[in-house]
């Protein structure tokens, strides 16, 4: 594809994503419309930034080649950095409030033990840990949203690229590093709730506006940072950059003797799409809800691999696709919508069978249909009249 | 300068078979060298080596007018230092354009941050455009690398080492598997390419050497054999034994 086709690509991409926004917010009951309802908004701003984590893992595999199974760990990271501020100042303000109906005015430190006990009380503590010192400034966090993943994939990154790990060993690598990233987190010692997480994340402190407007504003976020991920995602692919990265994929030894860094490269990606990610989580969780160590389990990075493998990877609308209809079909079979198939003695039951169905269509599209559901594109654009 | 690159005791050995065997020669600048040899005698290994991607047991590799020790730098700083290798297997990009191939090997800034931020000039364009000119790919320029003729893309292979501009070229087996015509043009691209560069060639076939009417050198057993004209070394009753006779 050339710079001209990205150009064009993405254009379609913004209009299709705008008229789908403004179609949505109108039928909202943010709009005072009642088509859609409000837990069905959360699902789609949610999707929106599912869709942009998938780019982040078309980025660095199906461009860069570079098989992750890890970057779902910085999508949670992100949603627990902004997390930290929604639930400390949420908590906050409800202190304040139930404090301030006493007859003496509660001190600054009053205040402070009533969050600790609010927050930490279910990993029996009161004491504020560390990690939170920054939880009142929602400047800071946002930038910790950035920083932490950054920093944790710079790490990582380093020392997986610079002995040259590759492919499957790479993978299993990756796999490793959010398993122990969420092992740790599971535990109350980790400071940030163990098991329970952060919770409460979809009320914006201080901001008197009910859930069926806060949702439609996430639902906004998410489609501007979509938007501009894909625009920022196309123009880095269309370029020098982009050529050096699928270069890497397709022989890294020969750009190596070209003069590249292939590490440094390596490494660069793997910290810009951490990045991506963390910012799609930041975006995601609030709209959950809730986040806990489970979000970062091993499998839920395969599930990311999985989207982009069957939206089709390297080609940026696939990686969209895939994520956008996969986890929108998954919710329905395991929210247990899909009606149950009745064969006599047996049932199927979705919520069961749906893990299966996906694990049979990957497998068929990685055999017969590499490219994918993007893959069609090329049919259809070629069936159209030749450019 | 006298020299451009120096090898001086070279040795290599996988598993205890000696592949490199205190092998010592030079390279003067804006030489062109053939290096012959029957099959295993190290020709691959010898790039190989210089070019970072394997690691002598003992010797140096001594480059330029400073006589810088290449022998621990990797393949990309060696690349950046001057040294531009051809593979025996065609390797260019298949999935990108002979324009997107011949733009990244360019010589130009090779971190990241100047990557990331490039914007196409005019001048580097031209370039380009000169450089699909002068290996035959003019008009093939906005072709997907993977739809050329095995010819083709040995030719854009070495269109990409000339992009890099480097001041030794090591061209390991060009005319494999090329038609009399398309060797004889990559014969021309070679002889002008080492005009203001060093060039070494590895070469079976001694039609092509020959042709390219050069100083041979003789590896044999990972070492030099025997170095000269073609005639000279052709006639050495060593050389014959080992190679030509066989
Ligand atoms: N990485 C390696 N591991 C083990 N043996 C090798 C390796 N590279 C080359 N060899 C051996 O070293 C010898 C020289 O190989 P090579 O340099 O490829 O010869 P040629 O002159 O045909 O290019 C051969 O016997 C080959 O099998
Ligand atoms: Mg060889």
């Amino acid at each position: 594809m050339t710079a001209s086709h990205y150009r064009r690509n993405a254009l379609i991409f913004v209009l299709i994503l705008s008229l789908f926004t403004v179609l949505v917010s109108a039928l909202s009951a943010g709009a005072g419309s009642d088509v859609i309802a409000t837990s069905f908004i959360k699902t789609l701003g949610k999707t929106l930034c599912l869709a942009l984590v998938a780019i982040a893992m078309d980025l660095i595999w199906g461009y860069a080649g570079i098989l992750s199974l890890g970057h779902f760990a910085f999508f949670a990271l992100g949603g627990y950095m902004i997390g930290m501020w929604l639930m400390y100042e949420r908590t906050k303000d409800i202190v304040t409030q139930s404090l301030n109906q006493a007859t003496i005015p509660p001190t600054d430190q009053e205040i402070i033990d009533g969050i600790g006990t609010q927050i930490f009380g279910v990993v029996g503590s009161n004491e504020f840990p560390v990690i939170w010192m920054f939880a009142d400034s929602l400047i800071a966090q946002a930038l910790l949203v950035i920083l932490v993943p950054a920093l944790l994939a710079y790490l990582f990154g380093w020392f997986a690229f610079r002995s040259r790990v590759t492919g499957v060993y790479l993978s299993i690598l990756t796999q490793a590093f959010t398993l122990a990233l969420s092992l740790y987190l599971f535990q109350n010692e980790s400071g940030l709730r163990g098991n329970n997480g952060l919770s409460g994340l979809q009320n914006l402190p201080y901001v008197d506006a009910n859930q069926d407007l806060v949702s439609l504003w996430f639902f906004w976020a998410s489609a501007v940072a979509l938007g501009l991920g894909y625009l920022g995602a196309s123009y880095v692919v269309s370029g020098k950059f982009g050529s050096v990265m699928r270069a890497i994929r397709d022989n890294e030894a020969r750009v190596r003797f070209l003069g590249y860094k292939v590490e440094t490269y390596k490494l660069a990606v793997f910290v810009g799409t951490a990045i991506i990610a963390a910012i799609a989580g930041a975006l995601y969780y609030p709209q959950a809800g809730i986040v806990n160590p489970a979000e970062m389990a091993p499998i839920a990075s395969i599930y990311l691999a999985v989207w982009v493998a069957i939206g089709g990877r390297g080609r940026l609308y696939g990686s969209v696709i895939g994520a956008i209809i996969v986890s929108l079909l998954s919710t329905w079979f395991t929210g247990g919508q899909a009606p149950d198939l009745s064969f006599g003695v047996f049932t199927l039951k979705w919520v069961d069978w749906w893990q299966v169905l996906l694990g049979v269509s990957f497998v068929l599209v990685t055999l017969y249909a590499p490219k994918g559901i993007g893959g069609l594109f090329d049919l259809l654009s070629r069936r159209g009249p030749s450019s | 300068m006298r020299t451009l690159l120096e090898v001086v005791g070279l040795s290599v050995s996988f598993d205890g078979f000696k592949a490199i065997n205190n092998l010592s020669f030079d390279i003067r600048p804006a030489e062109l060298r053939a290096v012959i040899g029957p099959n295993g005698a190290g020709k691959t290994t010898f790039m190989d080596i210089v070019t970072g991607k394997t690691k002598p047991d003992h010797g140096s590799v001594l480059w330029g007018e400073k006589s810088v020790n290449l022998v621990g730098l990797d393949e990309a700083e060696i690349a950046q230092a001057g040294i531009g290798r051809k593979f025996q297997k065609p390797t260019v990009f298949e999935d990108q354009t002979v324009f997107e191939n011949l733009l990244m090997s360019l010589s130009s800034k090779r971190d990241v941050w100047s990557v990331f931020t490039y914007r196409r000039t005019e001048a580097d364009c031209a370039s380009v455009d000169k450089l699909a000119l002068d290996i035959g790919l003019g008009d093939d320029l906005h072709r997907v690398a993977g739809e050329l003729s095995h010819g083709q893309k040995q030719w854009l292979e070495i269109g990409m080492l000339l992009a890099q501009d480097p001041k030794l070229l090591l061209v390991d087996e060009p005319a494999a598997g090329m038609t009399p015509e398309e060797r004889e043009k990559t014969t021309a691209i070679l002889v002008e390419a080492a005009k203001t560069r060093a060039v070494v060639v590895v070469e079976h076939d001694m039609e092509f050497v020959r042709r390219l009417n050069c100083r041979v050198t003789v590896l044999h057993e990972g070492s030099v054999l025997a170095e000269g004209s073609l005639d000279h070394v052709t006639s050495n009753q060593e050389v014959i034994d080992v190679y030509l006779g066989r």
